[in-house]
């Protein structure tokens, strides 16, 4: 059973963009808008030298590190080719307007 | 749904460049069939000669395997030849007897070797140099046989000969002209490359014309007969002496030919539902043979099937590399000269190096290298680019690094690395690797370098070197065209040029309105355009086009420096670099109170807090209370200032003072890329305006200004500009120069480059000559710079852009 903990409206987040989760001794999670409204979560640490991806330019459903320019899949958290590695992808429902990450 | 069906005739390089162009622009366009009438997959027709010289096997050249095209649903078949179109019924027969019908045709035949119309040139033993088939003749004959002669003595029939002669036959070439190669060399290099290869081993019969082949007791070849009565034994004999476009198929179908299938420059042929590419087809009149421009039509043909229609054939000027280890040769352009060309030359047999440039109307034409081929990639950029080369003539045939090329050790000679050297410094690639990625994945540009080494990518210092090593791989292939022609990005096909006068030209002020109107694949970009659009949009129309942030790298964002750990730097505009104690006490307050861990004193005459937290940006920015020095942008940096006639003894005029007010006059420019000013008071040049992308001088009868000056990756000396004489002159010319770069300069394109692309006197005519043109250019740059506010005050104080500094909590 997923634990769905509702963490900010789809309105807060700026399109083509990102917000930060901050967890307290834990890696925060980035939360992104894309520009046909979904909203996609992933661990905020790129698996390249761990950038925080939450800072990256969106396009499509992908992010583009702010470090050194890996692109990431926002549906996965997989590193596009040729680079190869994956960010923590976490579970993520849209619901009325509302974003719910499935956090423990 | 059915989608239209796309039928290719032959499976070589050109054609299934064209397909994976095709399938880029749109995967999901046709349902593509190949007839290929080898046995193989698509392979790299020009690494034959490495292959049959023992230095490379058929695994290594394979560029695209059977399973590419299963993945991308392309139903092939290999082994059969089409024997017959019907462009009435739009059926292709095949040899096995059945048919395919088509929508659209792409005629992808290639070329066949010429053969000589002499008796004898059917006798087993006789073989062309084309295919797999035919290395693998040559090596079995190498296996059983003594004596080889090859026919012709150019690219490919040396190629042959060094490769029968690895294998340990003896080897002749016969050859008709005057000189070898005389389509590459000119005689003089000829003639090294000729004694150079005869020490290999190789012997040469030159102005001999062959009779007849000779056959033995046993049917097999025996010898060749020459016109003038001498003859030579021969088991095997190569005929290499030309091509012909195979253009049967199509001529036989009724379709216009003419030595080639006649194109438009859409690669169209008569029937507008054929397409030919590749050395099928006759473009004006003219076949291609080398590999690049047939990589050229493979572009523009798939840009016209996925229905784009935007490109076109250009034929560029190409160049050539004998690929034989050991053998340096490498020509390009028009290296013959003839009228109105002057020549360089630089001889020096002893050591076997020969070196001809030739220049017409100050620009270079042409290149024939022999024995030292490592400049011939910058020779190539040189004829392609078109710049006026007046400026470096006395130092063009002492190469690139002479020039003024700095770092990597001196390291700019890609032929004689070893291995094991690093060729990019940032991300630590060495030679050997971008050497097996180029061979292993079948690469052919510097950007697919990139993407699969990382050499190159990040500061991209090497990026020379890496085009030399990307050359000296493989040949006229590599595809190392000048920013100004290439593409963007992958979203679209539209250079920046071309996007930047349609911005201009459609008046464009929005990115969606940009990306719909302009064709982009993409309906948001990529993290590459986004940003450069975004500037085009704001430079062309300010005030009216809105600066979107998303569309702006972190650093621009959020007007902070993103450092490794993702805090970040803040660094307070300081005024011509002066300060006061009141700025310096607040600096200290806050990087105590905030925990700043580190205070530094930048090179432009700042102080930089590093590892600021971005949710206590706008708070330090409050405290501070100083405006941005936009040390994180595509912007106006700082005005760097010696000390000047104030307190200096040396010091003619009061520079402080100017750099104060250029860097006032100026706050906010948004620019292609970063740009730094400096002024000194005299000719010492303490401030260091030599390297800036605006240095001015001040001396006893005004100030000297110099431009496109680049002290960061590789070091460039600013180039003289003009003098004037008084203050407001100063302000005036350098903001219209520096309007001029940010209307015409390319995104990310420094002065520097922008210089050297339309070239000092364009310049100079638009800023110095025109003196209308120039107060309308400061006056546009004002008005631009009308809109721009401190962006740090809008944060802490106007309430821009809150979200990004408050995180999420649960």
């Amino acid at each position: 059973m997923n634990n769905w903990k509702a963490v900010c409206r789809l309105a807060d987040i700026p399109a083509q963009g990102a917000r930060v989760l901050k967890r307290a001794g834990q890696v925060d999670i980035a939360v992104f808008r894309t520009i046909d409204d979904q909203a996609f979560a992933l661990l905020d640490r790129c698996p390249h030298k761990g950038g925080p991806l939450s800072q990256g330019i969106v396009s499509g459903h992908r992010v583009a590190c702010p470090l050194h320019n890996w692109h990431i899949d926002l549906a996965t958290g997989q590193a596009c080719a040729p680079d190869e590695g994956c960010s923590g992808h976490i579970a993520l429902k849209l619901q009325d307007g509302t974003v719910y990450l499935a956090l423990d | 749904m059915n989608k239209p069906k796309l039928v290719m005739v032959g499976n070589g390089m050109a054609g299934v460049r064209t397909l994976e162009a095709l399938l880029a622009l749109a995967p999901d366009a046709y349902d593509i069939t190949v007839f290929g009438a080898e046995p193989h997959a698509n392979y790299n027709r020009i690494m034959l000669s490495p292959v049959l010289a023992g230095e490379q096997t058929l695994p290594d050249i394979m560029l695209n395997e059977e399973s590419w095209y299963a993945t991308h649903g392309i139903t092939l078949h290999l082994g059969q030849p089409v024997v017959a179109l019907d462009r009435g019924r739009r059926l292709v027969h095949t040899a096995d007897g059945s048919s395919v019908l088509y929508d659209r045709l792409l005629l992808a035949t290639g070329s066949s070797p010429f053969i000589l119309p002499v008796p004898g040139n059917d006798l087993p033993g006789v073989v062309t140099f084309r295919d797999i088939a035919d290395v693998q003749a040559m090596i079995d004959a190498a296996a059983n046989h003594r004596h080889a002669v090859v026919i012709g003595g150019g690219l490919l029939g040396l190629e042959a000969a060094n490769g029968l002669l690895a294998r340990g036959m003896q080897v002749t070439v016969v050859h008709l002209g005057e000189w070898l190669l005389e389509r590459q060399l000119d005689r003089t290099a000829a003639n090294l490359l000729q004694q150079s290869l005869a020490a290999k081993g190789l012997r040469f019969l030159l102005q001999k014309q062959t009779a007849a082949l000779v056959a033995g007791p046993d049917g097999r070849v025996a010898g060749v007969q020459f016109k003038d009565g001498e003859s030579v034994p021969a088991q095997l004999v190569v005929m290499a002496v030309g091509i012909r476009p195979n253009d049967a198929l199509a001529q036989a179908s009724g379709l216009h030919c003419n030595r080639g299938v006649v194109v438009n420059d859409h690669l169209q042929t008569f029937d507008p539902r054929v397409y030919a590419v590749g050395e099928c087809v006759s473009h004006r009149g003219v076949s291609y043979g080398l590999v690049a421009p047939l990589f050229d039509m493979a572009k523009v043909a798939a840009n016209h099937l996925a229905s784009l229609g935007i490109a076109r054939y250009v034929p560029a000027a190409t160049s050539t590399k004998l690929k034989v280890t050991g053998m340096d040769v490498f020509s390009a352009g028009d290296f013959m000269g003839g009228d109105g060309c002057e020549d360089i030359t630089l001889s020096d047999p002893m050591a076997g190096i020969y070196k001809r440039l030739v220049i017409k109307d100050d620009k270079l034409v042409g290149a024939c290298l022999f024995g030292d081929t490592a400049d011939g990639a910058w020779y190539f950029r040189l004829i392609r680019e078109q710049q006026p080369v007046h400026a470096i003539r006395d130092q063009l045939m002492l190469g690139e690094g002479a020039v003024g090329d700095t770092g990597h050790q001196g390291q700019n000679r890609a032929a004689g690395l070893p291995d094991e050297a690093e060729v990019c410094g940032c991300n630590g690639v060495c030679k050997g690797t971008i050497v097996k990625a180029i061979q292993e994945k079948g690469l052919f540009t510097v950007d697919d370098i990139k993407k699969h080494t990382k050499a190159a990518s990040s500061c991209g210092s090497c990026s020379g070197l890496v085009e030399q090593i990307l050359i000296s791989c493989v040949g006229g292939a590599a595809d190392v065209k000048p920013k100004s022609e290439k593409p963007i990005c992958g979203c679209s096909d539209i250079t920046h040029g071309q996007l930047r006068a349609a911005i201009r030209e459609q008046h464009l002020t929005s990115l969606a309105e940009a990306f719909r109107v302009l064709g982009w694949r993409s309906p948001d970009g990529c993290a590459s355009c986004r940003p450069a659009v975004n500037y085009y949009l704001i430079s062309t129309w300010p005030g009216e086009a809105a600066d979107d942030p998303q569309a702006r790298f972190i650093n621009e964002r959020v007007h902070a420096n993103i450092q490794k750990d993702g805090t970040y730097s803040v660094i307070p505009r300081m005024w011509g670099g002066v300060t006061n104690p009141a700025e310096l006490r607040r600096i200290a307050d806050v990087a105590d109170k905030y925990a700043i861990p580190m205070v530094k004193v930048t090179g432009g005459q700042r102080i930089d807090l590093l590892g600021v937290k971005k949710e206590d940006l706008p708070a330090v920015w409050r405290e501070l209370d100083m405006p941005s020095g936009h040390a994180y942008g595509k912007s106006l940096r700082t005005v760097k200032t010696c000390v000047g006639s104030e307190f200096c003894r040396f010091g003619t005029q009061d520079s402080t003072q100017m750099g104060i007010d250029l860097e006032k006059d100026l706050f906010g420019m948004w620019s292609p890329a970063k740009v730094k000013l400096a002024v000194s008071g005299c000719p010492r040049n303490c401030a260091e305006s030599g390297i800036k992308d605006v240095g001015i001088i001040g001396v006893d009868s005004g100030w000297e200004l110099y431009i496109g000056g680049n002290g960061g990756i590789k070091t460039e000396v600013a180039e003289f500009f003009c003098k004037v004489k008084t203050h407001d002159e100063v302000m005036q010319y350098s903001g219209a120069f520096l309007q001029l770069y940010r209307e015409e300069a390319f995104y990310l394109e420094r002065t520097v480059h922008f210089l050297q692309r339309v070239g000092m006197d364009y310049i100079k005519q638009r800023v110095l000559d025109d003196a209308v043109g120039r107060s309308e250019l400061y006056a546009r740059l004002k008005f631009a710079l009308s809109f721009e506010q401190d962006p740090w005050a809008e944060r802490y104080a106007g309430g821009v852009a809150q979200h990004e500094f408050a995180p999420l909590t649960v």
